[in-house]
């Protein structure tokens, strides 16, 4: 298990080192590491920093990387063809189904037609027959329900314990589910405990045609590189994708399927909800929304969102900030967009007094549309905008108000 | 009481910049810095070591150079610093990080509370604070924004998309910080001087009693297949040096005409 470099075909050209993501390659004298001498004075040394990812093995010209991957066999007890059926995990809080598990629906579907096998929905919860319908009409098979009282709120101990053992009896191919508080908290777990792979917060899900395998893309060190992963021998092949990430499709009422009641023995967790308390009832959550105006340090101060929110009122759209705006206490969090608040996809960005620092575009750039307004000419954020306003937003936000209110 | 907070050094991305030809990550210069969730998680263990007395220990898998990120913990006031770290654990991925650091915490006596910042900024999984709850066998409760430590219980707030819970959890167990739950530190001059001399406990796979199936490269489940540049976007429509109402109308059609509104 390593990468080798091969002595008489690294010429030190060096374009391997731009390719690494860890910074692990480095260029060594050839005589100072003691190797015969050469026609090539340099030659690449691979570090201790290593994590044999295989990024640079591609780039060199010369053939002169070989990686050696061990292929671990598949468990003999679990092989991989009695693992049947693409499974979504399907998130309710308060008996309300959300948006992220309607968008795998539609992704699971395509995958299941693909692979030919069946979609299944896994809801867990309280009172939930009711939705189960719904499932349906939005292209699940076969529904799975695990409906109890302690599964109501979310109980990271009990989803665990209930999720695995549904796992360990019905054999998924594919699990996928939202990247959310929940889906983040219990779904590693259960990975952990039927021992195998899960990838966070994919952005592409397709199968191998060859290999049948998932592969699940998701962007690496702060969305600058994309990555694809997959889970050779082991199974589920597990993936969480957050919202926004695939788009729902339209519901069918017309289409029918099996319900599967799953009664089981259940033990409430070791930790207890003592309260719930609902912070933005009110408001668009900005992961949900289809359009989002957003402010950043270029506004200046805390008043001047009084116009981001007069512009979204006219749009239907949330508020969505930068980390500069809410670190200056600006807003709440809640509002924050980018890699340490939350990603969006919306189908319209407008980012406002914006500079577009990496941590932001993360979160935002693989929206539909971007509209970025900002004083200065040169700021990054117009390097991802569709259209690019260069001026001053507290004139032009209020002017695209007005047009839309027809004034 | 024993914390045990786990760690991760990672590069320091407010400096990291995009090389235009490559369209790779510039390494060069950029510092390695303790991932900022996990500067959270530290302080939230420091702030109970002073209200109620704990010992504070704190855990990093990584490479030799991770030292430094040990060295600035213990300057901000961690009483003992071990770095897990060997050759064999190299290619870990988010499964075999797991089982590694809970193998590391057991060989720590026995512990009480486990701290994790919610997620590394340059993974971004989040997955490995609930793992190791998972290997340990304990309740975990992510995205902790607020914590008191009373009769033997953990009183904790747990923030969601939309607001938070009140939870109740017995100790021991592991928690995932996020950013709210306070002001990271800096560290005292005295304990820089004491993080200097301070010696560093390496453990290697074979002192935690890892299984060698079971990590590195070996032990992961899930394997990197290609790495790639994501497509640029084409550069945009720019709409400059126009009045603003002017520039407002042609915006409104442009996006009417694209149907986006």
């Amino acid at each position: 298990m390593s990468l080798e470099i091969i002595q008489d075909k690294c010429t030190g050209c060096g374009i391997c080192l731009k390719a690494c993501p860890f910074g692990a390659l480095t260029l060594e004298m050839r005589d100072k590491l003691g190797l015969p001498p050469s026609k090539f004075k340099r030659i690449v040394k691979v570090e201790v920093s290593c994590t044999l990812c295989g990024a640079c093995v591609p780039t060199c010209k010369f053939d002169a990387m070989k990686l050696d991957k061990p292929e671990a066999a598949a468990p003999a007890d679990r092989p991989l063809d009695a693992y049947r059926g693409i499974w979504v995990y399907v998130e309710q809080r308060g008996g309300h189904i959300e948006g992220v598990s309607f968008e795998l629906l539609a992704k699971g579907r395509e995958l299941a037609d693909q692979r030919k096998t069946e979609l299944v929905g896994v809801l867990l919860g309280h009172d939930m027959k009711g939705k189960v319908d719904e499932l349906f009409a939005r292209g699940a098979d076969k529904v799975i329900l695990a409906d109890h009282p302690a599964l109501a709120g979310f109980d990271s101990d009990a989803y665990a314990d209930v999720f695995a053992e549904l796992v360990k009896k019905h054999k998924p191919e594919v699990v996928l589910a939202g990247g959310t508080s929940i889906g983040r908290t219990f779904i590693p777990r259960v990975a952990i405990r039927v021992k195998t792979g899960l990838t966070a917060d994919c952005t592409g899900l397709e199968i191998d045609p060859k290999e049948n395998l998932l592969l699940q893309t998701r962007p690496a060190f702060g969305g600058n590189i994309m990555a694809t992963i997959i889970c050779p021998n082991h199974r589920p092949q597990m993936a969480t994708v957050r919202h926004k990430v695939f788009k729902a499709g339209a519901p069918d009422p017309q289409r029918k399927g099996t319900l599967i009641e799953e009664v089981m023995d259940i033990r409430a967790g070791r930790a207890k909800v003592v309260e719930v308390i609902r912070e933005m009832t009110n408001e668009i959550n900005v992961a949900e929304a289809d359009i989002i105006v957003s402010g950043g340090r270029g506004l200046g101060g805390p008043d001047n969102f009084k116009l981001l929110f007069e512009l979204a009122k006219e749009l239907g759209a949330a508020v969505g900030a930068s980390r500069g705006a809410v670190d200056a206490g600006w807003i709440s969090s809640f509002h924050q967009v980018g890699q340490t608040g939350k990603t969006v996809c919306p189908k319209l960005y407008i980012a406002c007094g914006i500079s577009g620092a990496i941590q932001h575009l993360v979160g935002m750039s693989s929206s539909d549309t971007i509209v970025a307004i900002n004083k200065d000419p040169n700021a990054p954020i117009f390097d991802v905008a569709d259209y690019a306003i260069v001026g001053d937003l507290t004139e032009v936000v209020p002017a695209i108000t007005k047009v839309l209110r027809g004034e | 009481m024993h914390i045990v907070v786990c760690i991760k050094q990672v590069p320091g991305t407010t400096k990291v910049q995009i090389n235009p030809e490559t369209n790779t990550l510039i390494r060069e210069g950029v510092e390695a810095i303790i991932n900022p969730f996990d500067e959270n998680a530290l302080e939230a263990a420091l702030v109970l070591k002073e209200t109620g007395g704990a010992k504070v220990t704190v855990l990093c898998m990584g490479p030799p150079q991770a030292e430094t990120a040990l060295r600035e913990s213990m300057a901000r006031g961690a009483d003992d610093i071990v770095l897990l770290c060997d050759r064999a654990f190299a290619g870990s991925d988010t499964w075999a990080t797991s089982y590694a650091l809970a193998q590391g915490i057991r060989t720590l006596g026995a512990v009480d509370l486990v701290f994790c910042g919610k997620q590394a900024i340059d993974g971004d999984t989040a997955q490995v604070g609930p793992g190791v709850a998972e290997f340990l066998g304990w309740p975990v409760i992510t995205y902790v924004r607020k914590l008191e430590v009373k009769d033997g219980k953990a009183l904790i707030e747990r923030t969601f998309e939309d607001g938070y819970e009140k939870i109740e959890a017995p100790l021991p167990c592991v928690l995932t910080t996020v950013k709210e739950m306070n002001v990271p530190r800096m560290a005292s001059l005295k304990g820089r001087m004491r993080a200097k001399k301070a010696e560093i406990k390496v453990l290697t796979a074979e002192a935690v009693k890892a299984d060698p199936k079971e990590i590195g490269l070996k032990g992961s489940p899930t394997r990197v297949v290609k790495i790639f540049t994501p497509p640029k976007k084409s550069s945009g429509v720019r709409i400059d040096g126009t009045e603003p109402s002017v520039a407002a109308r042609e915006i409104v059609s442009r996006l009417k005409e694209q149907k986006v509104i």
